[in-house]
């Protein structure tokens, strides 16, 4: 019998489970995102000051002003999500959380989804429970609305799991700022296309199936690929800086 | 073994060394096909009877937009490549891979406006294309800027192959979805001629232009893999004497 | 008690290249259950690398790692590891307590809220487990780390100057933790400025192991070309 032994000094203690384990990211990430609240409350409140500055600088006409509502209120929700995605991982590799993580042998793609959906609930989910004033205040079309809130609903979920992708390729940089938003931003121009697209339709009273079919497969698509690729550039960083 | 050619490949002295036997003949063709191609697209060629002879800067502006577009995989494969196989010398291609598609798709941007301005009345018109090789060149110029923040050549290689295969994923996506925005937005004064009608004798010489310009891409990307190697590999003695020896000749 | 003494962790030929300069070349050492290994080194000589290598951590080296024969950073490798680097892992926004709820559920171990109020009162935070840790000194932030050892059923510690920022009874404390942790088949690997007193300690000092010339020819050729 020269097998090795089994590890017999801990695997009585220790068992991997999957749930106890996402609740316990999510909670600390809720946590996290509690006690830093500034961070996010800033960006949201730079979503509404921008708003003053469109009657300012374009027209306080309502006719223009909701022909342009549905792209306007989508590239401010896009800006928005950027400036919050600074700090997504740089705190946690700053004080060595990212190392402990590693060496915990827990899955970094499940690390990551659980920070973007935290990340989402914190930024895209208020942007889209907001919409609705932003609309009124640019006077877009009632159709809209909920063409609006949907679009943002699903769009910003995307936002937020490609911007971690560029948050990812940062971090060890431990600057953001400029660069990662000139490496996001090609990035997002389908969702800018496909939920600004769906507004815009519902405002006009066209049909919006097809976008929201192509919003939810990028939902999707987003899912699968981005948590995969942040994970990857966050462990090559770890490992090789 | 079978993959002994490929590891081989991945050795920047064996590549330096193989590139050098290869670069006179890849000269002489990539001049030569440039010069039959200007003459006979620039020279011979029928001029087209909407546009006259402006239309002959397709020359220039479609083959440099292909290989533009084409550049991007191929530095994302490199990329990969990279990252699979620890492959040093595919990072290297990627990275001067990027510096050449920056130059092609501003060069392809910037012919398009040219082109524009006696064609369409305008040098610059966001439709499908011209928007399309927009993100393109921000996709190129991103991948630059990510590599230079990065002290580390090593992790910056890494790094950068990672955002290089997210914008593969990304194009086809971007380009499909440029081209459903353009549906829509399109204003009915601007209606751009349709390529697939072009006559035959206005076809060859652009064949030829289009094989020419992947000539030239991989000189200048032998060219600048060459260079790049010989930074990178400064400390090793096979470099130290190749400049010693040239440094003799003088 | 036999069995405990197959656990080995093993590294072959462990040669390592930072910043285009060799930290050291051809380390080769075993570490069997029970031991205690301080690693030696000068400023610079590459101890916290080492240690982030066999941690799993770095991918800055050449060479083969194996646990119980078996490859390096396996689940089962990072079920029995405990690292502790100069950078722990402590949030500054969480309190003490949070901290370590946050580490023993990370590593999937069973500890109960009152084990975890003993083992930060052990390491002498004893009334700041709800305070947060930005409004903690260096020295308490690094024994909310330390709290970790107190409470962890892990089998190879890896500790990267523990004794920082710490003072003479804590250290004493440590160290006898340290014994017990060894007496029952653990493994320790540990860097430190202060001397240590331990029973049975090993060195493993890189001026061993440090390159003859400070040249790397075959840094950027791939396997199989060396010899070219």
């Amino acid at each position: 019998m020269n097998k090795p032994q089994p590890p017999a000094y801990t695997t009585s203690a220790i068992s991997f489970s999957f749930w106890p384990f996402i609740g316990l990211s999510l909670k600390r990430e809720w946590l996290l995102v509690f006690r830093n609240r500034a961070d996010i409350a800033n960006p949201l409140i730079f979503f509404f000051s921008i708003l003053m500055f469109v009657p300012l600088g374009i027209t306080p006409d309502a006719k223009v002003l909701s022909s342009i509502a549905p792209g306007l209120i989508w590239i401010i929700a896009l800006l928005a999500t950027l400036l919050s995605l600074d700090r997504l991982f740089v705190v946690d590799f700053e004080n060595g959380s990212l190392d402990q993580m590693m060496v915990s042998g827990q899955s970094m793609f499940w690390i990551v989804m659980c920070k973007c959906l935290v990340h989402w609930s914190v930024t895209g989910l208020p942007l889209t429970l907001l919409s609705p004033v932003l609309g009124l205040m640019l006077s877009l079309p009632t159709t809209a609305y909920i063409a609006l809130m949907a679009s943002l609903l699903l769009g910003t979920f995307v936002l937020s799991m490609i911007g971690a992708v560029g948050a990812s390729l940062l971090v060890s940089l431990k600057k953001g700022g400029v660069l990662l938003s000139l490496i996001v931003m090609p990035l997002y121009v389908p969702v800018l296309i496909f939920g600004s697209g769906a507004v815009n339709n519902a405002a006009v009273g066209l049909s919006v199936t097809g976008q929201f079919a192509i919003l939810g497969a990028m939902v999707l698509l987003a899912m699968v690929l981005a948590p995969l690729a942040a994970a990857a550039a966050i462990i090559i960083s770890l490992r090789n800086h | 073994m079978a993959w002994q050619w490929f590891h081989r490949l991945g050795s920047p002295k064996w590549f330096y060394e193989k590139t050098s036997l290869w670069l006179p003949y890849l000269s002489i063709a990539s001049v030569l096909l440039f010069v039959v191609g200007a003459i006979w697209g620039l020279g011979f060629a029928p001029e087209d009877y909407k546009q006259g002879n402006s239309f002959r800067i397709i020359y220039v502006h479609v083959p440099s937009s292909i290989v533009a577009m084409a550049g991007y995989y191929i530095m994302a494969v490199a990329g990969a490549v990279g990252l699979i196989w620890k492959m040093k010398l595919s990072f290297v291609v990627m990275r001067c891979a990027a510096i050449i598609g920056i130059g092609l798709t501003f060069l392809s941007l910037f012919t398009g406006a040219v082109w524009g301005k006696p064609t369409w009345g305008t040098y610059w018109h966001w439709d499908a294309r011209i928007m399309f090789t927009f993100v393109l060149l921000l996709l190129y110029i991103s991948i630059m800027a990510l590599h230079n923040a990065y002290a580390k050549n090593d992790l910056a290689d890494k790094i950068c192959a990672i955002l290089a295969l997210v914008g593969t994923v990304n194009i086809p996506i971007i380009y499909k979805s440029v081209d459903w925005w353009y549906s829509l937005h399109q204003p009915a004064t601007i209606k751009i001629t349709d390529e697939s009608t072009i006559a035959a004798s206005m076809a060859y010489p652009l064949g030829i232009m289009v094989v020419a310009f992947y000539a030239l891409y991989s000189l200048l990307l032998i060219l600048h893999v060459r260079a790049e190697i010989l930074q990178r590999e400064r400390k090793t003695s096979w470099v130290k004497n190749i400049v010693l020896s040239v440094s003799q000749k003088r | 008690m036999t069995h405990q003494l197959t656990h080995q962790l093993e590294l072959s030929n462990i040669t390592c290249e930072r910043d285009d300069s060799l930290l050291f070349v051809d380390l080769s050492y075993l570490f069997s259950a029970g031991d205690t290994v301080q690693i030696r080194g000068e400023n610079g000589a590459g101890k916290t690398t080492l240690l982030r290598i066999i941690a799993g951590l770095s991918d800055l080296y050449e060479g083969s790692i194996t646990f119980n024969k078996l490859a390096h950073r396996s689940i089962d490798f990072f079920n029995n590891l405990l690292y502790l680097g100069h950078d722990s892992g402590v949030d500054a926004s969480l309190t003490p307590l949070e901290n370590l709820r946050w580490y023993t559920g990370l590593n999937a171990q069973d500890v109960s809220t009152l084990e975890m109020l003993d083992a930060l009162n052990q390491v002498g935070l004893m009334g700041y487990e709800y305070t947060p840790c930005s409004e903690l000194s260096a020295g308490q932030k690094r024994r909310t780390a330390l709290a970790r050892l107190f409470c962890s059923k892990a089998l190879i510690w890896i500790l990267d100057e523990p004794f920082t920022a710490i003072d003479v009874t804590g250290v004493e404390k440590l160290c006898q933790l340290f014994s017990q942790h060894t007496a029952s088949g653990g493994v320790l690997l540990i860097t430190s400025h202060q001397p240590i007193d331990l029973p049975h300690l090993h060195t493993l000092d890189l001026q061993d192991f440090k390159p003859l010339a400070q040249n790397s020819v075959t840094a950027y050729l791939p396997p199989g070309v060396k010899d070219e």
